[in-house]
């Protein structure tokens, strides 16, 4: 709509008077101000966190605690850095669960989406649903028999076992992906290749891919964000200390230390470690993650 | 679809097709079966499983802590919904114009959703700790309080409010980015005639805005049902279940069934309760997201 219907909307609803103006301006104040209190409630814990992560141990020990460090200090980071086995240890087990469940996430519903979008595959509808399995029941529920079928193929404490734990909650969603990707892929140019003599895999890897890029970074972006989060399936899977990944170690440094006095400032370090790579990621990605988002909703 | 109509072809789609058929027939088909018969059993791991019937769900129908976590985890998701729908749409609403400011805020309030439920509990874990944490020191400072409140694991209540408050700060981005997109996508001319009536904002709101985003809030609202139903890190991070397993959610007795006792026969059935109080939910879930594609 024109910018002078809006204007004269705009009037008509607040009135024209010296009020309906007053109004509108005293509108626009409220809506800023409202705007900036919801934006320094929720960035107020945040901040708090990496806060109470430079401050030095005593401060971090105090009570009450302070608002703003008195002291700076990295002893916090330090001391997680050799915490139990280290913290590369579990930077490492939750990169490489998480890089994993991507390549199987990406290795499963490439292929599966093309043949969904494309070939006329006997009862495929049934395949389909049959795939969105993972939709109807929960992953908490499986957890037991998973983990007895692990424990008899010796995948318990394996980052490939929980890989593929965190790759089949997200399956449903990264299929939908894919398949809506390779529907949208113009044909023409696939039944080109096909005349000039391409198979089927090359029309795939040289025809299609480029066009999918966008629905691969989807699916590779959540799958990210799942492994690096994931928590119960880890808690059950991983019962040795050196396979944890960060949430775990987290946990673990919070119960443990409360029999003999928490260290704050270590595992608000370790929080701040674990949020740093999804605000990284979603700040870098953000067009991706909402059209994502809001894809998967609808599913 | 022309090229790929041939007899051929349809070996090759299944063969494209067989990595994901056979993951989804290994690591979701198999245990899902395996839980139905294993709920059957009576089974600690150590001693071979031994058939029992139905007995596992006779037993969790006299458990009293399975009711107690099953109540536990309604009045959780009955008290954090409204919340969470309310909360969200007034943002939404709050936000829905283009302009950099009200973008910057829905960023803000989105990014809680993208970090884990893990590091966000460990994270309100230390807020809400009695002697440390922020709040208690800024209630204290306000005069709302006279001295520092034991939030976590004493009180049932207040724990679930102290979690109920640290859920709403992470999730509720997600609700309010829908929320947003719905409101977007009336058309505008819908807003416009509505406003060229003189309906008042109210109005507008009631008849116009909420009726067009319904089938959104509804959708919103099972997602979110489903997710407080099957909650489990919050409460195993900020509470451990206690006072008494009081806080233990659903997922949480499931788990302690599960794992740390190893009756894995009565885990099992009780995931299967679990699932198929989520089913229902599923189920509404997928036909009101059919409609929205007719």
């Amino acid at each position: 709509m024109s910018a002078d219907l809006a204007q004269s909307i705009d009037e008509t609803a607040a009135g024209n008077g010296v009020l309906g103006r007053l109004w509108r301006s005293r509108t626009k104040y409220l809506v800023g101000a409202a705007c900036l209190f919801i934006c320094v409630i929720m960035l107020a814990p945040l901040v708090a966190s990496v806060l109470a992560s430079v401050k030095s141990t005593a401060e971090a020990a105090a009570v009450p605690p302070t608002y703003v460090p008195q002291s700076w200090s990295l002893d916090s980071y330090l001391k997680l850095w050799v915490y139990q086995a280290g913290l590369p240890v579990y930077l490492l087990n939750s990169f490489g669960t998480a890089f994993m469940a991507i390549a199987f996430s990406l290795l499963l519903t490439v292929p599966a989406g093309y043949a969904l979008a494309r070939f006329p595959i006997p009862g495929k509808e049934l395949l389909f649903v049959f795939l969105l399995l993972a939709l109807i029941i929960p992953y908490q529920a499986l957890l037991t028999p998973i983990f007895l079928m692990f424990a008899q193929l010796k995948l318990t404490n394996s980052l490939v076992g929980l890989a593929i734990i965190h790759t089949a909650i997200q399956l449903p969603f990264s299929l939908y992906i894919m398949r809506n990707a390779f529907e949208a892929v113009p044909i023409e140019l696939e039944e080109a290749a096909v005349i000039d003599g391409c198979n089927s895999f090359q029309v795939l890897v040289r025809i299609c891919l480029p066009s999918v890029v966008p629905a691969m970074i989807t699916v590779a972006l959540f799958a990210f964000i799942t492994s690096w989060n994931e928590f119960l399936g880890a808690l059950v899977m991983m019962n040795r200390q050196d396979s944890f990944t960060l949430p775990l170690i987290l946990a673990a440094a919070r119960t443990e230390t409360s029999l003999g006095g928490t260290d704050w400032g270590m595992l608000q370090a370790g929080v701040t470690i674990s949020i740093i790579p999804c605000v990284g990621i979603y700040l870098m990605l953000q067009k991706y993650y909402v059209s994502g988002l809001l894809a998967g909703a609808v599913k | 679809m022309s090229i790929y109509s041939t007899r051929s072809n349809r070996l090759t789609g299944l063969l494209y097709l067989a990595p994901a058929l056979a993951f989804v027939a290994a690591f979701t088909a198999w245990p899902l079966g395996q839980m139905l018969w294993v709920s059957l059993n009576s089974w600690s791991l150590i001693t071979p499983p031994k058939f029992i019937g139905l007995n596992n769900f006779t037993k969790a129908f006299n458990d009293k802590q399975f009711w107690v976590s099953l109540g536990f985890t309604l009045k959780y998701t009955l008290l954090i919904t409204p919340i969470l729908m309310i909360g969200g749409y007034a943002i939404a609403l709050l936000t829905v114009k283009n302009t950099p400011l009200r973008r910057f805020t829905r960023a803000v309030v989105f990014v809680p959703v993208v970090i884990g439920l893990g590091a966000s509990s460990l994270l309100w874990y230390w807020l809400f700790s009695t002697d440390y944490g922020f709040v208690n020191r800024l209630l204290l400072d306000f005069g709302l309080i006279d001295k520092a409140v034991i939030w976590l694991g004493v009180d049932a209540d207040r724990s679930n409010w102290a979690i109920i408050v640290s859920v709403v700060w992470k999730v509720l981005g997600f609700g309010m980015i829908l929320f947003v997109a719905a409101i977007q996508a009336i058309p505008p001319e819908v807003s416009e005639a509505a406003m060229v009536d003189g309906a008042s904002p109210w109005q507008r709101l009631t008849q116009v805005t909420l009726p067009l985003t319904l089938r959104t809030v509804l959708l919103v609202t099972l997602i979110s049902v489903i997710g407080s139903l099957l909650a489990f890190d919050q409460f195993y991070i900020m509470t451990a279940g206690q006072p008494q397993n009081l806080t233990a959610t659903s997922v949480f007795y499931v788990y302690l069934n599960s794992f740390p006792y190893l009756k894995l026969g009565y885990g099992a059935a009780l995931s299967l309760i679990l699932a198929v109080i989520i089913l229902v939910f599923t189920i509404i879930q997928m036909l009101l997201t059919r409609r929205s594609h007719a």
